[in-house]
């Protein structure tokens, strides 16, 4: 038996753990943009903010998109809702207000990652110093990962803890891959220039995919490729279908345990079949905008309805 | 004043309680005890054991700080202590249930009518309402101090929600971590049962119409309250929910909780919330913290609220007073442990005596708690003793005062290495359809030089309390 606000609590602890991490990969991402390209920087900047869904809340307080801006307002801003300190600290709340649900290690993981993320984000970040702590960053999202993965008891905690993950996870793939969907058009994919070539490193280096993408396809970046592999592959731990093939999964756990089938059901086993029957080819005739786009709409629609299903509040 | 010393008393030398402790101490390396004191800090630091000082903005969690000596109580000791502690929780209850039904002590005069009818802990809404099993105060934390090898008082009945019984719990882990080869070489007797017995304890009240095994959970304020840890803690420990105000409803004439499957049914309620915010339709309406309608389930006799609503009125300071009467009146025998002697300001002689001695005695706001104001006289300036004194005689009746006694010491690690410090100790008390005290309690320390003032929101610390198998 679980409270409906302890399901609620690791839904978000989880959702804002993976959020933690996904912002230092995104500042990474825009990094390595920014030191192999002098040109253009502040748009790939501004990618980096839209992909984050902080573009907004950024230009009402910067008007330049430097790397300094951009990754202070990422990563440590307390007034941003997602920034890395933010999320880290919404879910060490969420992780204290369901304790009672968490093994020992579990708690001390996280309660840990907020101790050492707010020392090390307590002032500016050197420019010189940004790799290491976005590396520390990773680190201690590891650690909790790793210990909630090798001492939760596989049961509805574990189940409604990896809904909070992977909701956010097709969340943050799908808007990486929305902001640059044109870069992905099979139009200039012909044109294949360096340009190029360094855009789409830079989205599978935000889903930290650029050297397992070599291990599945071959060396060259080829656009339809990358999209295959973000979208449709089964193996890539950051796939929209790897996403919802978990999804499915816990959901159908919760569902046989409680005996009882909602609303999330049937959102998540609708995007699970589209997935399952889409090629690469399809998701770009019809438009890979629209496709995405729809996407992100129903993956609200099906954190909603776990919330409305599961009585969260 | 020359206090006395648990371990090393001027006159006798080292107390036998403590000589095997002393031995395996002297064969220790002053600097890996430093390093252990450090061990332990950090082991508190990461496991979140913390709690929350209200009226500071920065320090929002702070650690209790912790002393690796431990405070030591032999078995015949504790023998004494345990009977006179059983004698005044009886007491306690027949009080309760006295107060709330015919008021034979106040007919008889031994208690005044009017520290009744005019006290704020006095719930009339429990009036003619018998709690399941009977019992009022389930969980009691007895504040007792030692003056001398055979002086014990109590200070204070904590017949509300006692908090600090994680402590004793954490502080006997930490020490087990810290020096196993010591608890090997000395039999102390365990503590580590205790939420198990508060789990049977909590079982052996369910009400009378419980099908099954009673569903217990422990409600709380909520993950910003000072003492969150100890709820969570606590819930943990004994395997039930930990429940806010936001997760429960009346659903047919029960308090059910909202779980991911619709709501569940609880039978009893370990309540860590104040009375006046347990039911917003009862007492205080702007109360987000409790549960609309709880008491109407609670008269119905359909859960068990413990500490029961109203129990404050047993722990009361002005109520303190008369606790040598209400021992004897329910009882039939003289308190076995006394109290500190108490001037209660509301009697003219009584504050006329206080004003003028006010830099020699200790003056407590009658509702107060925590060490929140209150004036030490010895240890506070000429000016602080007079504003004092204006706040004493512009309300007299909310004040009590009591001599400033020479609360014995323990020793702690100190940087120049052991050194005494004023100590008190709360045991815990567990009552059901029996009465069970946990061998052991929270031994509170001043940690400051001198000082008389142990609660942890005024800078004191904690030490692991070892009651001996002997």
């Amino acid at each position: 038996m679980l409270l409906g606000r302890t399901a609620n609590g690791l839904y978000w602890m989880n959702r804002y753990i993976e959020r933690a991490e996904n912002m230092a990969r995104l500042v990474d991402a825009g990094l390595r943009m920014a030191l192999t390209r002098t040109q253009n920087a502040s748009e790939e900047w501004n990618s980096v903010l839209l992909s984050a869904g902080s573009d907004a809340a950024f230009t009402q307080k910067y008007s330049d998109y430097t790397a300094a801006n951009v990754a202070d307002f990422l990563l440590r801003d307390t007034s941003n809702p997602s920034s890395t300190m933010t999320s880290i600290e919404t879910a060490r709340n969420n992780a204290r207000m369901v304790r009672t649900a968490l093994t020992r290690e579990t708690w001390e993981s996280i309660n840990e990652a907020w101790m050492s993320l707010k020392r090390m984000l307590a002032k500016p970040i050197d420019e010189r110093d940004l790799p290491s702590v976005l590396d520390a960053i990773k680190r201690e999202t590891a650690l909790i990962r790793g210990s909630f993965y090798g001492t939760m008891l596989r049961n509805e905690i574990f189940d409604f803890s990896q809904l909070g993950t992977y909701v956010e996870r097709a969340d943050n793939t799908a808007r990486i891959l929305d902001v640059k969907y044109y870069v992905l058009l099979p139009s200039i994919a012909w044109v294949g220039s360096t340009l190029d070539n360094y855009q789409w490193e830079s989205i599978l280096r935000s889903v930290s995919a650029h050297r397992s993408y070599r291990w599945v396809y071959e060396a060259d970046y080829k656009p339809t490729n990358i999209a295959d592999y973000l979208i449709l592959n089964v193996r890539m731990p950051r796939s929209l279908t790897f996403c919802y093939r978990f999804l499915t999964e816990h959901l159908k756990f919760l569902g046989d345990d409680y005996g009882e089938r909602h609303a999330c059901h049937v959102t998540a086993g609708n995007t699970q079949a589209m997935l399952a029957a889409g090629s690469i080819k399809d998701i770009f005739d019809a438009g890979l905008h629209e496709f995405l786009a729809n996407f992100i709409r129903d993956n609200i629609r099906l954190g909603d309805e776990i919330a409305q299903d599961y009585r969260f509040y | 004043m020359a206090a006395f010393d648990e371990m090393l008393p001027e006159i006798s030398g080292l107390r036998k309680p403590y000589s095997a402790y002393d031995r395996w101490l002297k064969e220790q390396d002053p600097a890996r005890l430093t390093e252990k004191m450090q061990d332990a800090e950090r082991v508190f630091r990461k496991t979140g054991i913390t709690f929350a000082v209200y009226g500071e903005q920065e320090a929002s969690e702070r650690l209790i700080p912790f002393d690796i000596v431990p405070r030591i109580i032999s078995g015949n000791e504790w023998r004494r202590l345990t009977q006179g502690i059983e004698q005044r929780v009886q007491a306690l209850n027949a009080f309760l249930d006295d107060i709330y039904h015919r008021q034979e002590i106040l007919r008889a005069g031994r208690v005044p009518k009017e520290l009744i009818a005019r006290n704020e802990a006095f719930l009339p809404e429990m009036i003619g309402v018998r709690p399941p099993a009977g019992v009022y105060t389930h969980i009691i934390g007895v504040d007792i101090v030692r003056i001398s090898e055979n002086e014990f008082y109590v200070l204070e009945d904590n017949a509300r929600t006692p908090s600090g019984v994680s402590y004793m719990l954490e502080n006997r882990e930490t020490m087990m971590q810290l020096f196993p080869e010591l608890f090997q070489q000395i039999k102390v007797r365990p503590v580590e049962n205790y939420p198990q017995l508060l789990r049977q304890s909590l079982a052996a009240v369910r009400p009378q119409g419980t099908k099954g095994a009673p569903t217990i959970a422990v409600l709380t304020p909520g993950s910003f309250n000072s003492a969150y840890f100890e709820h969570a803690f606590l819930a943990d420990q004994m395997g039930v929910q930990l429940v806010e105000g936001q997760d429960l409803r009346v659903v047919d004439g029960h308090v059910a909780m909202r779980t991911t499957e619709g709501y569940k049914q609880i039978d009893v309620l370990y309540r860590r919330v104040d009375d006046s915010f347990l039911d917003p339709l009862t007492f205080r309406p702007d109360s987000a913290l409790g549960v609309p309608g709880i008491m109407d389930v609670y008269r119905a006799g359909n859960i068990t609220i413990a500490n029961a609503p109203g129990t404050g009125i047993a722990d009361d300071k002005a109520i303190y007073s008369y606790m040598p009467e209400i021992v004897e009146f329910y009882t039939g025998r003289k308190a076995i442990l006394g109290n500190i002697p108490t001037w209660r300001c509301s009697e003219p002689d009584s504050l006329k005596y206080v004003l003028e001695h006010i830099d020699e005695l200790v003056v407590k706001e009658v509702h107060g708690s925590g060490g929140y104001g209150m004036l030490v006289g010895p240890a506070a300036t000429k000016k602080e003793c007079e504003d004092f004194s204006k706040k004493l005689a512009a309300r007299p009746s909310n004040y009590i005062a009591q001599p400033t006694l020479a609360l014995s010491t323990c020793p702690i690690l100190t940087d120049k290495g052991l050194a005494p410090r004023h100590v008190d100790l709360r045991p815990y008390v567990l009552v059901s359809d029996r009465i069970q005290i946990v061998p052991g309690g929270l031994t509170r320390v001043a940690l400051k030089e001198g000082s008389l003032v142990v609660n942890s929101s005024q800078g004191g610390g904690t030490k692991d309390t070892w009651v001996l198998d002997d």
